[in-house]
């Protein structure tokens, strides 16, 4: 895993899933479409990536379906920020 | 002109979609008044059917109350019917007034704005109050019509938005770290949430807004009339009874139940409501006759607190029965009891179970609660008699028994049928 998606996995891990839970998360697993995210307080994590990699991702852009998977997230940082 | 053929198919296709995902609502209907029993028609077109109510918001059993009905009629009577009229123009009677007033007294804030509903003050506040220089930071849980309204002020006033783990006083903090910027950090929280029956921590959350100097609004829709003490609300079973900066509750469950809601708290955040609050500005009044009978059901829980207290009796009853029962409970002290379940068509099966027995509940599973979370929402009321419950006991743990649950854990249920 490089750097990028263990960054965002860490942030996802310590932003969304509660401390007693059981949940294992990987950089596939679903995130929105299995309800760890709701497509509500993806607000934070979309400001997070802005803030870490100093790029603006526009709202069309930020749709539950991009930000569903660590993965998905990592390449959507990528379009903006490529040395990421 | 006419809904084209392409436009009712594409319709169809959505409904069509609804269904196939089970998330499909079916009324059912009613042939008595709301109260703890009720003659239901379930499946449709068959004879109503006399059954013990489990999940009605009716908490003080006020809904049908005999005094209530009274001031209802009385209101119709002296006030008329109707006002044809939104409340700044010519539909603020005096008894308006005396609502507002009385419900400033017994939430113990500085003053009231009626609203149609509580969803319109929650859809209307936010908006009417912040700015782009101020942040909005919900805890997670809170409900679908807040959303709303903190949608609504995102996009209209660009206010600032952000969201903690539910009731995670940590991560609150360190969200309020974060907007020191701000004008004004507004804390967002629900008082009772409705899907868990848990209650905010809001001792703990006065306490980080104190410190980090931010304002805290609290939706005590599942808790106006019988939590704390003398029922005020969560701020009085949290000790920061008037510590709260703005409340909205409604009308339309504990307090009688018909209809209509509020925004009570610090005197300028309710006067911004009334005159920019586009759901107060452009909607019609609160009708007379729900008016007349709400400052009635005020009057009685203000006179004495033997409704909540018979509600928090029967509320222990039946928390102590079902776990008693072997049934796997979501953990609390307010008269929501959720039974959990995990799997949804289990939930079903035991709701639809429990109905031929003589019980009404529902089953509640995603996108109403999270995935792998169904439920059956049981909810008790100070109409209920300790033999309703008791039977209604009886009827759960047979219909526990024929599933396999009584005993379970999450872990075993979830074995045994999935989630």
């Amino acid at each position: 895993m490089d750097e990028l998606h263990k960054a965002i996995l860490d942030y996802v891990i310590r932003e969304y899933v509660d401390a007693d839970s059981d949940e294992e998360l990987g950089v596939d697993s679903p995130l929105i479409s299995s309800g760890i995210v709701d497509s509500f307080s993806m607000v934070s994590l979309k400001t997070f990536l802005e803030k870490k990699y100093k790029i603006s991702i526009p709202d069309a852009k930020a749709s539950p379906e991009a930000f569903d998977s660590v993965t998905k997230i990592a390449a959507l940082v990528r379009e903006f920020a490529p040395n990421a | 002109m006419a809904i084209s053929a392409n436009v009712r198919t594409s319709l169809q296709e959505e409904l069509a979609g609804i269904k196939e995902q089970g998330l499909l609502k079916e009324e059912r209907f009613i042939h008595s008044p709301q109260a703890s029993h009720i003659e239901v028609e379930y499946p449709r077109g068959s004879a109503p059917k006399k059954v013990i109510n489990l999940c009605a918001n009716n908490y003080l059993g006020l809904s049908s109350h005999p005094d209530v009905i009274q001031a209802a009629h009385q209101g119709l009577d002296t006030r008329g019917y109707g006002m044809s009229s939104v409340r700044f123009i010519c539909g603020t009677q005096d008894i308006h007034r005396t609502l507002e007033q009385k419900l400033t007294q017994f939430l113990g804030t500085e003053d009231t704005v009626l609203f149609p509903s509580c969803m319109d003050a929650n859809a209307g506040l936010f908006e009417a109050v912040l700015n782009d220089r101020d942040v909005m930071i919900s805890d997670r849980l809170v409900h679908a019509s807040i959303i709303d309204g903190i949608t609504l002020c995102r996009e209209k006033r660009k206010t600032r938005y952000d969201s903690y783990k539910h009731s995670d006083m940590d991560h609150l903090e360190q969200k309020l770290q974060e907007y020191q910027d701000a004008r004004i950090r507004m804390i967002i929280t629900d008082g009772v949430f409705s899907m868990d029956g848990d209650i905010a921590p809001l001792d703990k959350i006065v306490a980080l807004a104190e410190k980090y100097d931010a304002m805290i609004f609290l939706d005590d829709s599942h808790a106006s009339g019988f939590m704390g003490k003398t029922g005020r609300g969560t701020h009085e079973h949290c000790g920061v009874f008037g510590k709260i900066d703005v409340i909205t509750t409604t009308l339309g469950k504990a307090l009688g139940g018909a209809s209509g809601g509020c925004v009570s708290g610090r005197r300028e955040i309710v006067e911004l409501c009334r005159q920019k609050a586009r759901p107060y500005l452009f909607s019609n009044t609160m009708p007379p006759v729900i008016v007349n009978a709400a400052i009635k059901v005020v009057d009685l829980i203000s006179a004495t607190t033997e409704r909540r207290d018979k509600l928090e009796r029967n509320t222990a009853f039946w928390r102590k029965g079902l776990t008693e029962a072997g049934f796997d409970l979501k953990a609390g002290d307010s008269p929501i009891v959720p039974v959990m379940l995990y799997n949804a068509k289990l939930a079903q099966d035991v709701s639809r179970d429990l109905f031929n027995e003589g019980i009404y509940v529902i089953g509640f599973f995603f996108p109403v609660v999270p995935k792998g979370a169904a439920r059956i929402r049981t909810q008790i009321s100070a109409g209920h008699e300790i033999a309703d419950l008791e039977f209604a006991l009886e009827a759960f743990k047979k219909v526990g028994a024929k599933y396999g649950i009584l005993g379970k854990g999450k872990k075993e249920i979830i074995e045994m049928y999935g989630n």
